[in-house]
């Protein structure tokens, strides 16, 4: 009698892909342009970037798949940042202060359930939770330059919606001139907010402000992710802001409250320093940092010591359509 | 008790010694310049060897600080024979911290320097903490040390200085004062405290006019 047949590798159901998460990940994949015709054409650095030396980087916490279009205006032609410096290298002093900090301390962090609020000087005040932020707006994918107050640069691409379209959503009054931005203030999971060492002595909840002609720009951008995913902890999840023209510090993570306001709203930097820090926070080479000259940035890319690039700054990051926004404004003295 | 008499150190037992700091202080310098050539040392190679070269520097300063404590309280005061080379060592740490600034984040530009010297309190702070250590290097070798006699203490007191402004450029780099910088502060308490003694003699001495010191002690 013939040996009954087992199979050397033992599956049950428990071990196949569900195919809603097949399909998210072809359209994961897609997204990025690794299946299909594109494919072939996909530069290698694309693919380095992804899934070379970058990959052993890549954060402990699951990042979900997003769908989005990306329309041509915002692709950037900078070379991106690789992935694995983008989400390992950031400044968020709710996670502590130095640059690998967040990454190896955020892995925690919880965001879902999520809320955030839209209120103050609205018609219709609004609240999102955790699905909203990704699934109320269409999201597009957008490549922007960011440059940091330190004079290093990153070129990275968001997935977000225009913060202007939530504010309209909202209906703003008539009198609401300005907005205003909280993260989230939770101790028990932010070391920083718990120890003024950790946090750098900041006063949390980390604060920050647009004016509302800023925050409706098209450019200004409330991200959900990266590189085709949800962001990770240390990026802001589960949503952000992102204004390319500004210092990154101007990017608030984990947001939990959007408020409308009549008077120019408090910045967290600004509060610490404010003969360092100013409120519009617009890069612009011709007005110094006390610490770092801002005439040139370190631009972020895939290499090493040799590849670093030292490039110029251009006025507002190299967007030039916002120059209207400040039109006989005095830059150097509303730096 | 440990030991029954003081250890003295042979001279084969100083010189592998030597040669295994030697192996230590400039392999750790060589293996983390090669960490930034090849793109694992942070995402910014140049900031990770800025804070790499700036921190050794001081810890260096530290270690050879900590030496003439160790040699009083350990039954080993041949330690003693380690100072001058951790301190020389200190200053390579540092020359190495403004090569990097001046090659990759200046790219040599030496009109901006001058001008960043100018500009930037904390970086002149830095500069002045390097020429003083450079000052300290150069007049370490035994020939010159015994050329100097007297002064020689005098100029080599001027470490403590250097360290202060070492840890001042530390903290005034930060973007806030609550940080690791705060640490370091508080271990300079501890040289200083080794060392009250010794500093309460000197500022006795500075109190004093030179013609009182004729008169006796109580």
């Amino acid at each position: 009698m013939a040996k009954k047949f087992t199979p050397s590798v033992k599956l049950t159901d428990n071990d196949v892909t569900d195919e809603a998460v097949y399909r998210q990940r072809r359209q994961f994949l897609k997204s990025l342009g690794f299946v299909g015709v594109s494919a072939a054409i996909a530069s290698p650095a694309q693919a380095f970037g992804l899934f070379g030396s970058d990959d052993d980087k890549a954060p402990k916490v699951a990042t979900e798949p997003l769908t989005f279009t990306s329309p041509a205006k915002y692709q950037a032609k900078d070379a991106k940042t690789p992935y694995g410096k983008v989400t390992g290298y950031n400044n968020f002093y709710e996670f502590g202060t130095d640059k690998t900090d967040p990454a190896a301390n955020a892995q925690g962090f919880k965001t879902d359930p999520w809320t955030l609020k839209i209120d103050g000087l609205v018609e219709n005040p609004l609240t999102l939770d955790h699905d909203a932020l990704t699934k109320r707006f269409a999201l597009q994918e957008r490549i922007y330059r960011m440059r940091c107050v330190e004079a290093w640069s990153m070129v990275i691409p968001w997935i977000g919606f225009e913060l202007g379209e939530l504010i309209k959503a909202a209906k703003p009054l008539s009198n609401a001139k300005y907005v205003a931005f909280e993260t989230v203030y939770d101790p028990k999971q932010m070391p920083g907010q718990r120890s003024r060492f950790v946090g750098g002595g900041i006063d949390y909840p980390y604060v920050e402000g647009l004016r509302l002609d800023e925050a409706m720009h098209p450019l200004t951008l409330l991200s959900v992710g990266l590189y085709g995913k949800t962001l990770p902890p240390q990026n802001g999840a589960p949503i952000r802001l992102v204004v390319p023209w500004k210092y990154g510090f101007k990017g608030i993570k984990s947001i939990v409250r959007i408020r409308l306001t009549d008077s120019q709203p408090a910045n967290t930097w600004n509060l610490l320093a404010p003969d360092e820090y100013g409120f519009y926070a617009n890069v612009n080479p011709h007005v110094d940092h006390p610490r770092w000259s801002q005439k040139s940035e370190r631009r972020i890319g895939a290499g090493g010591l040799f590849s670093t690039k030292v490039i110029p700054t251009e006025m507002f990051n190299g967007y030039q359509e916002v120059a209207p926004l400040y039109k006989g404004m005095d830059l150097k003295r509303n730096f | 008790m440990l030991l029954k008499k003081p250890l003295r150190l042979s001279k084969a037992w100083v010189v592998s010694l030597k040669t295994l700091l030697h192996l230590f202080l400039l392999g750790y310098l060589a293996w983390t310049f090669y960490l930034a050539v090849i793109g694992q040392l942070t995402a910014d190679p140049v900031q990770g060897l800025l804070n790499f070269t700036g921190i050794g520097t001081v810890n260096l300063l530290f270690a050879t600080l900590a030496i003439s404590p160790l040699a009083k309280w350990l039954p080993c005061g041949d330690v003693m024979r380690f100072r001058r080379m951790v301190g020389v060592y200190a200053f390579v740490y540092g020359l190495s911290h403004f090569t990097t600034y001046l090659v990759f984040e200046l790219q040599l530009n030496f009109s901006q320097l001058s001008s960043e010297i100018a500009k930037r309190p904390y970086i002149l702070v830095g500069f002045s903490a390097l020429m003083l250590l450079l000052a300290l290097s150069v007049t370490s070798p035994m020939a010159v040390r015994r050329k100097m006699g007297k002064t020689w203490q005098q100029l080599h007191n001027w470490v403590y200085l250097c360290l202060f402004l070492a840890l001042l450029h530390y903290s005034w780099s930060q973007k806030t004062l609550w940080g690791d910088p705060l640490i370091y502060w508080a271990v300079s308490l501890l040289v200083i405290y080794s060392r009250r003694q010794k500093l309460k003699r000197g500022l006795a001495n500075l109190g004093r006019k030179p013609s009182l010191n004729r008169k006796k002690a109580p």
